[in-house]
């Protein structure tokens, strides 16, 4: 099979006498995983990964413990029939139809951009963030530098959504900031943290612990801050026979019960003077935002109704409104409800989902899932394939998949007879983007932010400080 | 968890090693002219020359120099048995120290390590295939449980390949390599097949 493969792609090589071309847009964990596994599948392929933004990585640029794929990825790029070219952008610096003519393949791997909306009255008081944005904030993304949070009208912030994500802001909040100054965190970001007068968080969920979003090791992390008051309501934590079920069948829905029920059996009764306090609220589902009296504009709680969990079966129990309502007082609040895609011309797009309509990685041309309704040369990897779910690793078997349907697609034929003309691929990329006068960033200026960025930590005692604007990041790359 | 163990066990060398009461210090334990067997470093080898191989290589390394000076044996290989996918047998021989992944990508087997044994993926999950081996393994860290949440086809003898490491009781131990690496949803949702 391998040899039938390594035939026809070499074989491809000789009739049309040229590589094949592929280009991926997007240079997150799907980007770099689909760029590695189609070096290695295909030894004539040139791949090309273009990212809107000057620096690589996408979201894993903000995450801790993350050198290692750093590494990985850096390897890719460097491979001598890979290139990366930052600052280009899909839909303005050229169009999908345009990189469908210049390359064989085309990947789509850009990732969720955007929030999902819960459409309730109140939703754009100030003071109601999306949590995407406030990450993006404090990690310096040059997207997120603008979001200014006042963290110093209030002293009680609700977070919205119980995932990793939600944990991870809840986090910031809550940390002693003289943890906070030796992470990479953006500078303006500790110096407004140090100032914030937050001292309450509220995680609300709509439904109950066991369906709780979040993985253990997130929920371990946020458990184990210093000093801090930890709340969760003891009749909560009583599990239906569907919950049993549920917990039975999966592992992670266990581990995170687990540790929830020994935090609230370990928690004390009265949190002491001065201490910070993590609420954990569940079976609360947000009906509006309610405005200030006093400062007009600006959001002073949330009401919610409370829920119950209704049929489905384990793992399919969902969350409805019982009549009854309650408000929980706050002066910050922090939608973190999942992420969604953005379309692009040109593209089909499951608003519902929030995700590219595909079977198995290739595009299809509409969302009713026929599969004889493919997008030829099209193709998908990563969330905006998945949506927004899963940790890095999960992009590696994502990327497997979709690499394995463009092999499929070559052994086929597919792709051969609608491309048996050469592209002109990377040449014809940078020559539309000259004529343009865009300026692409090659990989090797990313490792000159990279060793400014740690530079300018070094100075203060962190291992990195960030560079945030547009501006800073081309003035050294360039 | 392990740092603090090998301080206590660096500590204790130290000691030894100025009070003149041992001629060396091997991995296997300190020789001594007049006083028998340390518990201390006897119960400690596994966890002192495995995962701190694994996770100190600069300790490692320090060790290494150690044993070179002192023992006179041959470094300890065990037997390992890989069963692949397709349920085709592999016996490799893998040096006591050593981890199932690094010893498989020694011997070409097929077996994933995205993460490089950082404890950051579930790509090198192995199934050990005899009860009695499962459980004279270490119970897996928190890290690693969070990290076998996520692998495809868990079973109750399921482990990571980079965290199980070769010792001398685990000789004969064979370990499959799961089916089916396709499954990449998180909450163990299967695609349906096309």
């Amino acid at each position: 099979m391998y040899k039938a493969r390594a035939w026809l792609s070499r074989s491809f090589t000789a009739l049309s006498s040229n590589p094949l071309r592929v280009c991926v847009v997007g240079s997150g964990p799907a980007g770099f995983y689909t760029a590695e596994k189609t070096l290695k599948a295909h030894q004539e392929a040139q791949v090309d990964i273009i990212d809107r933004l000057p620096t690589p990585f996408g979201l894993v640029r903000s995450e801790k413990l993350q050198q290692i794929v750093i590494n990985q990825f850096s390897r890719v790029v460097q491979h001598e029939r890979c290139s990366f070219f930052g600052n280009v952008t899909l839909g303005s610096s050229v169009s999908l139809s345009e990189l469908r003519q210049l390359y064989h393949v085309v990947v789509l791997a850009y990732g969720a951009e955007s929030d999902r909306a819960l459409g309730i009255p109140g939703e754009d008081l100030i003071g109601v963030h999306s949590a995407r944005e406030f990450v993006w904030w404090y990690n310096g993304h040059p997207d997120g530098k603008n979001l200014s949070p006042d963290l110093k009208s209030t002293d009680t912030a609700v977070i919205l959504g119980q995932g990793n994500v939600a944990l991870d802001v809840a986090r910031i909040l809550l940390r002693p900031t003289e943890e906070l100054a030796t992470t990479d965190i953006a500078s303006y970001a500790w110096t407004a943290l140090e100032g914030s007068s937050i001292r309450k968080v509220y995680l609300v969920g709509r439904r109950g612990p066991v369906q709780a979003a979040c993985t253990a090791k997130e929920l371990r992390e946020i458990l184990g801050i210093k000093n801090l008051y930890v709340h969760i309501r003891e009749d909560d934590l009583i599990k239906s026979p569907t919950d049993e079920e549920e917990m039975k069948n999966s592992r992670i829905q266990r581990r995170v019960y687990e540790l929830l029920s020994k935090a609230a059996a370990s928690a004390s009764s009265q949190p002491m003077l001065g201490q910070r306090e993590l609420h954990f609220v569940f079976f609360r589902k947000p009906d509006s935002f309610l405005e200030s009296n006093e400062r007009s504009g600006h959001v002073s709680g949330v009401h919610f109704e409370k829920t119950a969990l209704k049929g489905g079966g384990p793992g399919k129990q969902y969350a409805v409104g019982t009549g009854e309502f309650e408000d929980l007082d706050c002066g910050m609040v922090l939608k973190s409800i999942g992420y969604k895609s953005v379309p692009v011309n040109g593209l089909p797009f499951d608003n519902h989902k929030g995700i590219v309509p595909n079977i198995r990685g290739r595009v299809l041309k509409n969302i009713s899932g026929d599969s004889s309704q493919v997008e030829n040369g099209l193709y998908v990897c990563g969330w905006l394939k998945r949506g927004p779910t899963g940790i890095i690793a999960t992009n590696l078997y994502c990327a497997e998949e979709t690499v394995g349907s463009i092999s499929e697609d070559l052994e086929q034929g597919v792709l051969a007879s609608s491309s048996g003309l050469p592209k002109p691929g990377r040449e014809g990329l940078l020559q539309l983007l000259d004529n343009r006068n865009v300026r692409p960033v090659p990989f090797s200026a990313w490792e000159k932010i990279d060793s400014e960025e740690k530079r300018l930590g070094s100075l203060r005692n962190k291992p990195k400080e960030k560079l945030t604007t547009y501006e800073d990041l081309l003035k050294v790359a360039t | 968890m392990l740092l603090p163990r090998l301080l206590r066990v660096g500590a204790f060398m130290v000691k030894e090693l100025s009070r003149g009461g041992c001629t060396s210090i091997s991995r296997t334990g300190c020789t001594r002219q007049h006083w028998r067997p340390f518990i201390e470093l006897q119960s400690v080898p596994r966890v002192f020359q495995g995962s701190i191989f694994q996770k100190y290589p600069h300790f490692s390394t320090t060790a290494e120099n150690d044993a070179s000076h002192g023992s006179n044996k041959q470094k300890d290989m065990i037997n390992v048995t890989f069963v692949d996918k397709d349920g085709e047998e592999k016996n490799i021989k893998v040096p006591v120290g050593m981890s199932m992944l690094e010893a498989a990508h020694e011997n070409d087997i097929e077996l994933e390590g995205a993460c490089e044994g950082s404890l950051a993926c579930s790509t090198c999950h192995v199934i050990v295939m005899d009860m009695d081996y499962y459980n004279k393994l270490e119970d897996p860290t928190d890290e690693e449980n969070d990290m076998l949440d996520l692998a495809f086809g868990l079973t109750e003898t399921s482990r990571l390949g980079c965290q199980i490491v070769a010792s001398p009781e685990l000789d004969g131990i064979r370990l499959a390599i799961p089916a089916a690496t396709r499954n990449f949803a998180v909450d163990g949702y299967v695609p349906k097949p096309h």
